[in-house]
């Protein structure tokens, strides 16, 4: 192979580089982040098991969607026995009122942009 | 005791700002209503329900009061209909047209000098055989089984504005703009909607389902519309209907449009 020495070392400078993000973080301690989100201090206990709202609360947003507006059924039935009214500005967002610190936090970790609120408003949006 | 005009001040200045102050200390510690309390939300226990919901309009209580916005300042509240103050953008649920547009067919050259220039509330009709519903490829509009009400999903309009052109009434408006900035107060138990999406009146759908008669007939001050089933003999509309010549708005298109004019 010619010119082995420079073809070896600028591979490995390309390999620093392009692996830069993942050493930056572990070097900042980043590498085991995980968002921190404020949960509300007045209730115990999410309309579900906290494991299945966590991964799949959109569904259950998507089908509360659904079944308000198309169906006319605004009466949820936990699975614990309790009953909420399917709403996401006056179920979800009245005991978690602080969108930044809870929503966000995740989604903007995750990259994800939800086009909820564009509609549906957050408490914060009210004080003038 | 003797009081000088120094004094005399300082006492004056000392009560004034006890007397401003009482209500503030109240305010703080909680101990007076002077904050409003929260009204608390209408349950969903008692919905109103109907087989054929339909509204009557009396044309000669609504004209007597001349200038009145009632019912649209109320309607446009509930519901965060923005104000983008130019028609070119206009958005509107319910709204006052000249007798002789509202009523094309109606008019004539020696109409009642009363009615040809009245201002006519109109607003989506709920037709029976709606046009609108017939045109949207997404079903983002559709007529409600159970009461006729026709709906909108928001979350499923693609603003292809099919529908728009369809309304013969122009009960639709179009999202232009992003219609946030330009809403008054925003009333945060209903949603707003986002740019390219078609609006317009709902019946109510949100108030029945507490309980809760539309917002523009509650808001009537002169009792003019009223509201009720019409499948239902004993209905106050059907009453209505019953005992008074009504007319609706081009009803020779076979819309057979549910909105019942007195005039």
């Amino acid at each position: 192979m010619y010119d082995a020495g420079k073809i070896i070392i600028g591979l490995i400078v390309f390999l620093i580089i392009i692996t830069f993000p993942v050493w930056y973080n572990v070097a900042m301690g980043n590498a085991t982040y995980f968002p921190q989100l404020e949960y509300p201090a007045d209730a115990e206990q999410c309309v579900a098991d906290s494991a299945y709202i966590r991964a799949s609360h959109m569904d259950l947003l998507n089908t509360w969607r659904d079944q308000v507006v198309r169906q006319g059924i605004r009466i949820y039935h936990a699975p614990d026995g309790r009953e909420f009214e399917m709403s996401l500005s006056n179920t979800c967002m009245k005991c978690h009122n602080n969108k930044e610190e809870f929503c966000d936090k995740c989604h903007n970790y995750l990259a994800v942009d939800p086009y909820c609120w564009d509609c549906h408003i957050e408490p914060k949006e009210l004080v003038p | 005791m003797k009081i000088d005009r120094r004094k005399f001040i300082k006492f004056t200045g000392l009560t004034t700002v006890g007397l401003a102050g009482t209500p503030i200390v109240r305010a703080l510690t909680g101990e007076d209503s002077l904050l409003t309390p929260a009204k608390p939300a209408p349950s969903l226990d008692n919905p109103l329900t109907a087989k054929r919901w339909a509204m009557v309009i009396d044309l000669r209580k609504c004209i007597s009061k001349e200038g009145c916005t009632a019912c649209i300042d109320a309607c446009h509240l509930t519901h965060n209909v923005p104000d983008f103050g130019n028609p070119k953008d206009e958005v509107k649920w319910i709204w006052k047209e000249s007798f002789e547009h509202a009523f094309q067919e109606q008019e004539h050259e020696y109409i009642d000098e009363k009615l040809k220039n009245a201002p006519t509330l109109v607003f989506c009709n709920h037709c029976d055989n709606p046009p609108c519903v017939r045109v949207c490829p997404t079903q983002a509009t559709w007529k409600r089984e159970k009461d006729g009400v026709v709906m909108m999903d928001w979350h499923r309009c693609i603003g292809c504005r099919y529908c728009v052109v369809a309304c013969p009434y122009g009960s639709r408006s179009f999202n232009w703009r992003n219609p946030r900035p330009f809403i008054k107060k925003l009333q945060p138990d209903f949603p707003t909607r986002s740019r390219g999406v078609v609006e317009k009146c709902t019946f109510c759908e949100e108030r029945l389902a507490r309980g809760l008669m539309p917002a523009c007939v509650e808001a009537c001050p002169e009792k003019a519309l009223v509201f009720g089933d019409l499948e239902n003999p004993e209905s106050e509309v059907r009453e209505l209907l019953k005992n008074n010549y009504t007319i609706r708005r081009k009803p020779a298109l076979g819309t057979q449009p549910e909105i019942y004019y007195i005039i």
